[in-house]
């Protein structure tokens, strides 16, 4: 195979001279470029002509948009970043455009930050401070293996425990559970994960589990009427060919209407401000519910497809054992059911912040609407009352039957068309405990007290040790991107607590911090990689390295095999492959399955491969909708569930605190940290966004995009004058979790009351001082409190003050 | 003489400023320089009632925007030195480095912003089409950047059939440049030299 895909040669200037401090870090984050080369030619020497070579690979950050990344390099030196592009006016031609975070790959990959050998802990230092001293890698290992060896003895396999990281994805990115599982004991899993865990765990309940989004976003060119709730998928996904080119896309071809109900103007609303919907945080369920309670008393719900094609709107289709107890969903909208409340729009406006009038008028554009649209972010679900706000946000295309047909969707985030590859095996984990994925802190804390009933503990009753060993690879997870952090970092940094924590990554982060010994990894881009996405349209990137292992860094894959060789297990673990040779390998997995798909030889060269969906879009449950007894779904009834029965079980057979609000019927359920909850003390809601400057955490450290995606606090106007803050002030917001400092962005773009912070900027504070984060992160604000069915991070569910700093 | 031009969709633009960072990695351009800005003009208001529901009438829209390499070039008209120049064959404006004296008068007088004074060089810089890129048959960085497709380049014929000389907030009233910078505006924009409302992201197009 070459890497050396095309090449051109251009005239070396004197620029070139800055190559060496960038490869060191340093200011001289960007090498050379053809065109300074070309200014700094003086002609006072004939300049020796340099091979620029063009080498692709990929984006590999943890959103779907993979792009493509089409590096020019010289002399082992990135020296720019291009993507892959087309001059073409057809918006469907499938061109996965790297956004500005992968426009910036060069000023990361030098940073002054990266992590270039093996370090320890310095002699001395505790955990958290950051100090290090480089050893070798077989000190390194040695230390990892001995570490490991005397946690699987002492405590058993339920002790080890892989965090969740999102860092790095590639089909062979992610060899650490094969490396878990080679070593014979297996770990304590996860389940769920940050960015959907409330939804991931209801949506099975309501449409089965086969069913994981909803259609395409291109099939809502032919709705007329599409319904954005808490979503801005041009900021969430911001690649040339995933969610912003196909909302882009769509908005621009779709006859429907649009609103995009959120706290935040945010930037898929941008110049159509009559999309606009504000809404309190955390409150869309109770929006549904009045909206809901409209479309009931106007006789406008669908009401043959909620008999054929669902279980529990009414009476006459809840399973017997909710029968002649008030039980619909019907009941609770009307005021008969649980809560003798009726959920009209009088009842929801002061609860939503939408004018009653307002909302009426919503549910007549619903009802009249012929291909109702739904798509929710992620955001509404990422609450202390997701689960339910997930399944309410899903009622408007169940309630009217449009669903499984041209222009509509069932409500869940918008699906997409892939390529799909197969990734290297991770083998068979022995051990069957796992915990939700939010839960790993308290699982170092109190671990052997976690159980089923409580914690969401599965597969066992109770947890039988705590966690002692921690692998945290290529994620921000410990700290910056968990919650709470000053309370993580009191269980982090208490050493009788967890026994060793094994960190490797490319940068220096908050979470590596936390490590014991550290791993100089390489970033995707500087390794084979090939992996397979898609949005409306499906594609895979393939790539190799431009040029060889810099320092002592290695791939994950080769340190996992050296520790697999420290415990007697390389073979189980390599099978004598390198990462190259999986590659190929699962590559050829993957073509048994898909024919179509070029060669292992041409998809490197090509770099980037495209693929139509031959459907057009992607229409969810478009089969079930057909034919549902043929095509029946993954619940209990076959149906969608509108009143769930195993849920009303499960809730029976699981504690709950008092202020847990659970049903097996999509309800508002009103949040601990809410709106209907803020207090004197903290009278405002404050909530997380995604930014277009970072992807959760990463690239947060790379400081020209820091200075153009500066680190801001949106707050409305009114908010701001009663507290005398202005636009650019420093301000600190602050509640009975912690306190941050950031930069004011006084705004029309956030309804009053709440204050909107962009996640992932990287946590600055002084941990033995006043612990007053100056990077502004949010999760110094944020609960580990889980959300009650899930145990997932309620991320967004906060009410904080603001002051001027 | 031949003129390119650029085309700028604003309805198609989220202000994500890829194409900021495919130029600053065009041009090595690091912290404290860019040669293309995105502009967030925001106005309206959003308000709670007495009864807890919210009326706005908050509007916001983006810019892009880089120098226009303008018809009546008044960075060219003004500079004391003559180091700036417009090519005859494709009318992209370039200064020359050894004339220039770094004075700034470029930076002032263009009411776009467009040429800066790097400090370092304390020579003027600018946007110049990425006129070696232009030359070798490709588009700008920038153009060749933007996920939402809002960009284009070329024939200044071609890009005035697409849209509009730019004229709505905040930019300048075109009749001072003559900017080489077609454009269709977004339902929400106002015209330039409104006054309705405001630069929502002033720390981003520094």
């Amino acid at each position: 195979m070459s890497k050396e895909l095309s090449r051109r040669t251009f005239v070396q200037g004197s620029a070139l001279a800055g190559l060496g401090a960038a490869a060191l870090g340093g200011s001289a984050l960007f090498g050379c470029s053809s065109e300074l080369a070309e200014t700094g030619a003086d002609g006072k020497a004939e300049p020796a002509p340099v091979e620029e070579k063009i080498v692709w690979n990929h984006c590999a950050i943890n959103c779907p948009g993979r792009c493509a990344l089409k590096l020019h390099v010289v002399d082992d030196e990135i020296v720019r970043v291009e993507t892959y592009a087309a001059d073409s006016d057809d918006m469907d031609d499938i061109q996965p455009r790297a956004c500005l975070r992968g426009r910036a790959y060069r000023a990361w990959v030098n940073h002054p930050d990266r992590i270039n050998y093996p370090m320890k802990r310095a002699e001395g230092s505790k955990r958290g401070e950051g100090k290090y001293e480089q050893i070798t890698w077989d000190e390194a290992i040695e230390i990892i293996a001995r570490n490991y060896q005397e946690v699987i003895d002492n405590y058993g396999p339920e002790a080890v425990y892989m965090n969740y990281c999102t860092g790095n994805y590639g089909v062979t990115a992610r060899p650490w559970f094969r490396l878990l599982n080679s070593l014979g004991n297996g770990y304590l899993a996860f389940y769920g994960n940050y960015s959907l865990a409330q939804l991931m765990w209801i949506t099975p309940y309501i449409f089965g589990a086969s069913v994981g989004a909803g259609s395409s976003l291109s099939a809502a060119r032919d709705s007329d009427l599409v319904l954005m709730f808490g979503t801005s998928p041009v900021e969430t996904r911001q690649g040339g060919a995933v969610s912003h080119h196909d909302y882009v896309a769509m908005r621009e071809m779709t006859k429907g209407k649009i609103y995009v109900i959120d706290p935040r103007f945010n930037d898929s609303l941008a110049g159509r401000s009559d999309e606009w919907l504000p809404i309190n945080p955390g409150t869309d369920a109770a929006l549904v519910a009045a909206i809901a309670h409209e479309l009931i008393a106007n006789n406008q719900v669908d009401k043959e497809f909620l008999d054929t094609y669902c279980v529990g709107f009414d009476e006459a289709t809840l399973p017997a054992s909710a029968q002649g107890q008030n039980k619909s969903y019907q009941d609770y909208i009307m005021g008969t059911g649980y809560d003798k409340v009726e959920k009209t729009p009088e009842w929801a406006a002061p609860i939503t912040g939408i004018a009653a009038d307002k909302i009426r008028a919503m549910a007549g554009e619903i009802a009249a609407a012929k291909a109702l649209f739904v798509d929710q972010g992620w955001g509404p679900q990422r609450r202390s009352n997701g689960e339910m706000t997930g399944w309410s946000i899903c009622m408007l295309p169940i309630l009217t039957g449009n669903i499984g047909l041209p222009g509509t969707s069932n409500g869940l985030r918008e699906g997409s068309y892939s390529v799909n590859l197969t990734s290297m095996p991770d083998g068979e984990n022995p051990v069957k405990a796992k915990i939700s994925v939010f839960s790993m802190v308290d699982a170092i804390d109190r671990g052997h007290e976690m159980t089923e009933k409580a914690d969401g503990v599965t597969g066992v009753e109770q947890l039988p040790c705590d966690i002692k060993f921690v692998i945290n690879y290529a994620g921000n997870c410990i700290t910056n991107q968990n919650s709470d952090i000053n309370w993580v970092h009191d269980v982090m940094s208490d050493e009788s607590k967890c026994q060793f924590v094994l960190g490797s990554d490319i940068l220096m982060t908050d979470s590596l911090k936390y490590s014991d010994v550290i791993l100089p990894d390489l970033f995707r881009l500087e390794q084979p990689s090939m992996i397979g996405t898609g949005g409306d349209g499906g594609y895979m990137l393939a790539g190799s390295e431009p040029y060889a292992p810099k320092f002592e860094r290695k791939s994950a894959y080769d340190a996992a095999a050296l520790i697999a060789a420290a415990l007697g297990k390389e073979e189980a673990f390599t099978e004598g492959k390198t990462q190259e040779d999986w590659l190929r390998e699962c590559y050829e997995t993957s073509r048994e399955k898909d024919p179509e798909l070029p060669t292992y030889e041409e998809a490197m060269e090509m770099g980037v491969y495209t693929r139509k969906n031959p459907a057009g879009a992607v229409i969810a449950m478009a089969e079930f909708r057909a034919d549902p007894v043929a095509n029946p779904l993954d619940t209990p009834s076959g149906k969608i569930e509108i009143y769930s029965e195993a849920l009303a079980d499960y809730i029976a057979a699981h504690e709950f605190a008092d202020d847990d609000f659970v049903a097996p019927i999509p309800v508002y359920a009103p949040e601990w940290y809410g709106a209907e909850t803020v207090t004197d003390e903290f009278p405002l809601q404050l909530s997380g966004f995604h930014y277009r400057g970072r992807l959760h955490s990463s690239w947060g450290g790379v400081e020209i995009l820091k200075e153009l995606n500066p680190q801001e606090a949106w707050i409305n106007p009114s908010d701001a004058a009663e507290r005398g803050i202005e636009q650019g002030d420093t301000v600190r917001v602050e509640n009975q979790f912690g306190a941050m400092e950031l930069l004011a962005k006084v705004t029309p773009r956030v309804i009053p009351g709440t204050v909107a912070c962009a996640q992932g900027a990287w946590h600055d504070a002084d941990m033995n001082g006043d612990r007053v984060d100056k990077g502004g992160c949010i999760n110094t604000l944020t609960t580990h409190r889980p959300s009650p069915f899930a145990k997932g991070n309620p991320q967004h569910t906060n009410i904080c003050q603001v002051t001027k700093a | 003489m031949a003129q390119l031009a650029f085309y700028f969709d604003g309805t198609r633009c989220t202000g994500c400023k890829t194409c900021v960072f495919a130029c600053k990695d065009k041009n090595n351009l690091d912290v404290g320089m860019a040669y293309r800005r995105v502009w967030e003009y925001t106005g309206g208001t959003t308000e709670k009632g007495a009864d807890g529901t919210c009326t706005t009438s908050c509007f916001s829209y983006y810019t892009s925007v880089s120098c226009n390499h303008c018809d009546k070039p008044i960075c060219m008209a003004n500079c004391p030195q003559g180091a700036i120049s417009k090519d005859d064959e494709t009318g992209l404006m370039a200064v020359d480095a050894d004339s220039c004296i770094g004075c700034g008068t470029c930076a002032n007088a263009c009411p776009y912003a467009a040429p800066k004074v790097d400090p370092e060089t304390v020579k003027a810089v600018r946007c110049d089409g990425c006129a070696d890129l232009v030359a070798a048959g490709e588009l700008p960085a920038c153009v060749m950047a933007c996920p939402a497709r809002a960009l284009k380049f070329g024939d200044a014929e071609a890009m005035a059939a697409l849209g509009e000389r730019g004229a709505t907030a905040p930019l300048p009233d075109p009749a001072e440049t003559e900017p080489n910078y077609f454009m269709t505006p977004t339902a929400d924009a106002r015209a330039a030299g409104s006054s309705e409302g405001f630069i929502g992201n002033p720390l981003e197009v520094a």
